[in-house]
């Protein structure tokens, strides 16, 4: 399927949208708004948990914290809605980033549980203040009304709640194929792959979360007023649950997730609640809550991926939207060739009473390819991790380039010009290869959040995206920049990573053993590719154990054994030394 | 407030906490030993609580229904298991361990419904009868999934929540319980009033934490239980079989949290779904004490407890909100003094 076609099935979907009230009963159109109100929180809680890998009970909470400002605000105080609006959002927005820049350094379950206990504060809170009426709630809620006409029926605000449903689902797809869209898109990463990057992982979970819940607020806005009547009951955890159901039916790690998954669960939850009074009277209100667990545990245990990805098996895939690739970034210039650009003095760590480097001291000249080699256990990881501001230093100073870097974090080393890659590959399986090799010009560009959603960070993107094919190309992966990085062998996979790393345009380029794990045809790929960034004026770093893929390659070698440095030199030199011979192969007796 | 009040209002939150030790203490067990955060555990507390109401009044324990239901449905999901990996040998074995032995409680107390018991008898029916609820439900719905995620698990976890609530409605319905008093005992402590319940339940958390530790520090089955909560793979290796350990861990907390609801029945009104709360309370504590530290947790537990009673002298309404309040502040302190230890997250 064309581009073309896609947007025409998609202009299709949205006037079939627009006929709906002439077409269906005003009770189809009721449980449409339902669906719709659902899906806007569910369209964030799919940022949040599915694509960010943050994942939230509480959303209920942000969706009753703005259904009960606009409740107040026109109820009690007499403001228009739109004011319950602008409020409703903000005040939202602020919940967030506090409860957010509390709780978002935990990890995994920690921040699970932790919006479990925000989310029953906040039910509890709207249950217990008078002034919001406590368990009674608000009722006599006013319509929206826009240029004096009211939005009372359910086919009237029908329009404002879809309208409000595809902008954002727009803008939501607007934010994923944008700069740092990419990077909520690699949190899921951890944060050692999205550090290296040069991206500040705490700042982009908290903007997301910010953004999850900002869905919310509209959601619960449209909800107080379309309904009329707040209480707190729609705001318990137990519905922050049901949307987590509905992500999940509908398929956490895609946007019309949210919209299948809210629709087939507001419908099964209708069709539940006309047939079970007629299994068991009296007890239905209980059975469904019985059912809808049920379900949702069955759910988890058999089917995690939701229906859009089983849809998607069936439709036609939509073409790719060829790279914008027009101009370039800026380059740096590398330093001249056999200046210093990689000083480390001294460098002492200790794990306790072991010291895994001790007093190492050596040089990574421009334009050189490095080795650091020795036995296991010799410390050459622990170096590569002080090296790359993964470990801090115990003692000693590393300097890049002139700058003292000793007691940088990971990410201002990356941005500094140190690029990396991983021992155990670390790529997103499920981004294509020009996105992942994108997300290495995060640290050259700025465009933010809100240029992406608004799509005026084009111009930008274009130069990105030109960058990235170009390093796709030089690695040789150009003619596959759309199929998933999850789908090369490991070969490619690590010329991916190279490519990523080449993509933010370092000035030295650290590779934690590269060709671990790969077969002699794709070794003598990799070495070519090194030898040819040499020559482009690039300096390497290479940590490595395979002794004829290292001893072809370097121009010069450091030996590391029991932490300290045991020589250094040209192969072979550091060949023959005996000191070498004795740590590799035992001493001669 | 002066200090008499302060004493009292002390004393009602060291009781409560007491009570929350033992849940917490039960939650971090079954967290070490298999990663499942087990949210409905309180539910565990709150059944055994309504079971003894029952047994009290000479009635049937809804307990009794809700049992057979688990028991024949981890039988069916055994059986299947067993079917596909053909290990028809097996059968006997299942059949034995998920449908006759955690009936036999429950076929006891159907037939002796309307006899009455002395207390102790009541209470050791009501713990037999609640005891084989956790390890079936992990039969079901837990073993199935037992190498996902600890987030799945704990989404699981909170959905299965939900579905025991609506079970525990089902099956004892909406009224609130509240149990005949353990003892009438009453003490005069300087010129405070203590009665026996309080000094009752201070007592048995303080015995059962003791006996957890000795079980863990003295038996090899405890030594067992901490090497699975240590590494599940190193456990394997050395003969160690997590499914057992699993089950094994179920029983102990569920007896933990069965005991907690025989202490707090008669004190307070208990519902079908008070576990949640109760459950939750516990949490906190479990939180501050990050999910592996028995000590901690206990003394954490100890702390929500005092300070939910203080709260509802001050601001009751509120009490609540303040609870589950605290957990942000125990967590931002968390976050800030262990920045950066958190480990890498898995992918999925």
């Amino acid at each position: 399927m064309t581009r073309l076609q896609f947007h025409l099935v998609a202009a299709a979907g949205v006037l079939l949208l627009a006929l709906a009230p002439a077409l269906l009963s005003p009770f189809s159109i009721t449980l449409m708004n339902f669906i719709g109100i659902y899906a806007l929180a569910v369209l964030g809680l799919v940022l949040l948990s599915g694509i960010g890998g943050m994942l939230s009970f509480g959303q209920a909470a942000f969706v009753g914290i703005a259904a009960y400002a606009t409740a107040w605000l026109t109820v009690k105080a007499g403001y228009s809605p739109w004011i319950g609006l602008v409020v409703g959002v903000v005040l939202t927005g602020l919940v967030a980033a506090i409860l957010g820049a509390v709780t978002l350094r935990l990890g995994g379950h920690f921040l699970s549980l932790s919006t479990i206990a925000w989310g029953l504060a906040t039910y509890f809170l709207f249950g217990n203040v008078p002034m919001l009426g406590q368990y009674n709630g608000i009722s006599e809620i006013p319509p929206i009304s826009i240029g004096g006409y009211a939005l009372s029926s359910s086919n009237s605000i029908y329009y404002l709640i879809w309208v409000f449903v595809i902008v954002s689902l727009v803008l939501s797809a607007n934010l994923l194929d944008s700069r740092e869209g990419r990077a909520v898109r690699a949190l899921r990463g951890g944060q050692v792959m999205t550090e290296s990057l040069g991206i500040n992982p705490f700042r982009v979970k908290l903007i997301t979360f910010v953004i999850a819940a900002l869905l919310s607020a509209l959601s619960g806005w449209l909800y107080a007023h379309m309904s009329r009547f707040v209480s707190p009951a729609p705001f318990d955890v137990s519905v922050g649950i049901l949307y987590l159901l509905m992500a999940m039916v509908g398929g956490m790690a895609y946007l019309s997730g949210a919209i299948v998954g809210a629709a087939v669960v507001t419908l099964l939850k209708n069709s539940i609640q006309d047939w079970l009074p007629v299994i068991s009277p009296g007890a239905s209100g209980q059975l469904e809550v019985i059912v809808f667990s049920v379900l949702f545990i069955l759910v988890l245990q058999r089917a995690r991926a939701g229906i859009v990805p089983l849809a998607l098996r069936w439709l036609p895939r939509v073409q790719p939207t060829p790279p914008l690739a027009s101009g370039s970034l800026v380059h740096r210039q590398q330093p001249e060739r056999g200046q210093p650009i990689l000083t480390i003095a001294g460098a002492t760590r200790r794990f306790g009473g072991l010291l895994a480097v001790d007093n190492v001291s050596f040089e990574v000249k421009a334009g050189e390819i490095l080795g650091l080699i020795g036995p296991n256990g010799a410390g050459k990881t622990t170096m590569f991790n002080l090296i790359t501001g993964a470990l801090p230093l115990n003692q000693g100073r590393i300097s890049f380039l002139g700058q003292d870097i000793s007691r940088h974090a990971q990410r201002q080393i990356a941005r500094a010009g140190i690029a990396r890659t991983f021992q155990h590959v670390k790529l997103r399986k499920t981004m294509t290869l020009l996105d992942t090799v994108l997300l290495g010009t995060y640290g050259r560009t700025s465009s933010g959040f809100f240029a992406g959603v608004l799509r005026l960070d084009r111009a930008e993107e274009a130069r990105a995206q030109a960058e990235a094919m170009r390093q796709l190309q030089r690695v040789g992966l150009a003619d596959r920049a759309f199929e998933l990085a999850g789908n090369l062998p490991l070969g490619n996979q690590r010329l991916l990573e190279i490519a990523r790393a080449l993509a933010a345009d370092p000035a030295l380029l650290v590779l934690d053993e590269p060709a671990a794990g790969l077969r002699s045809a794709e070794k003598a790929e990799l070495a070519h590719l090194l030898e040819a960034l040499r020559a482009e004026g690039l300096s390497i770093l290479l940590v490595e154990h395979d002794m004829d893929f290292v001893m072809g390659l370097v121009d010069r070698t450091v030996v590391m054994d029991f932490g300290a440095k045991l020589c250094e030199g040209t192969p072979a030199v550091v060949r023959s030394d005996p000191r070498v011979q004795e740590a590799y192969l035992g001493g001669v007796a | 407030m002066n200090g008499e009040i302060a004493a009292i209002l002390a004393m009602d939150g060291i009781a409560s906490g007491a009570i929350y030790v033992l849940i917490g203490l039960g939650l971090v067990l079954i967290f070490a030993v298999t990663r499942v955060i087990f949210v409905p555990f309180g539910d565990i507390a709150a059944f055994t609580a309504l079971s003894l109401a029952s047994l009290e009044t000479g009635g049937r324990p809804g307990t009794v229904g809700l049992v057979a239901v688990l028991a024949v449905l981890a039988t069916a999901v055994e059986a299947v298991a067993l079917v596909r990996n053909r290990a028809f040998h097996r059968l006997p074995r299942a059949l034995l361990f998920y449908l006759v032995l955690p009936l036999i409680p429950a076929a006891a107390v159907w037939f002796a419904a309307g006899t009455t018991f002395s207390m102790p008898v009541r209470i050791v029916l009501s713990l037999a009868l609640v005891l084989p609820i956790a390890p079936l439900l992990d039969r079901i719905v837990f073993r199935p999934i037992a190498d996902a995620s600890v987030l799945l698990l704990l989404t699981v976890a909170v959905a299965l929540h939900f579905a025991l609530s609506g079970l525990g409605l089902m099956f004892f319905g909406p009224e609130g319980v509240r149990t005949k008093p353990l003892t009438d005992a009453v003490f005069d402590v300087a010129g405070l009033i203590v009665n026996g319940q309080m000094l009752l339940i201070l007592a048995a958390s303080i015995v059962f934490c003791g006996l957890l530790f000795l079980y863990f520090e003295f038996t090899i089955q405890g030594k067992a239980l901490r090497a699975t909560a240590v590494n599940r793979v190193g456990a394997r290796l050395v003969g160690i079989r997590p499914t057992s350990t699993g089950t094994i861990a179920y029983l102990l907390a569920s007896l933990l949290a069965g005991i907690s609801g025989v202490l707090i029945a008669p004190v307070t009104t208990i519902f079908y779904d008070s576990g949640f709360l109760l459950g939750l309370k516990a949490f906190v504590g479990a939180i501050i004490g990050a999910m592996v530290s028995y000590p901690v947790t206990a003394l954490g537990a100890v702390m929500v407890g005092l300070l939910e009673s203080f709260t509802s002298f001050w601001l009751s309404a509120y009490k609540e909100v303040l609870v589950f309040s605290l957990l942000i502040p125990v967590l931002l302190w968390r976050s800030l003094a262990f920045a950066g230890t958190e480990e890498e997250e898995a992918e999925e």
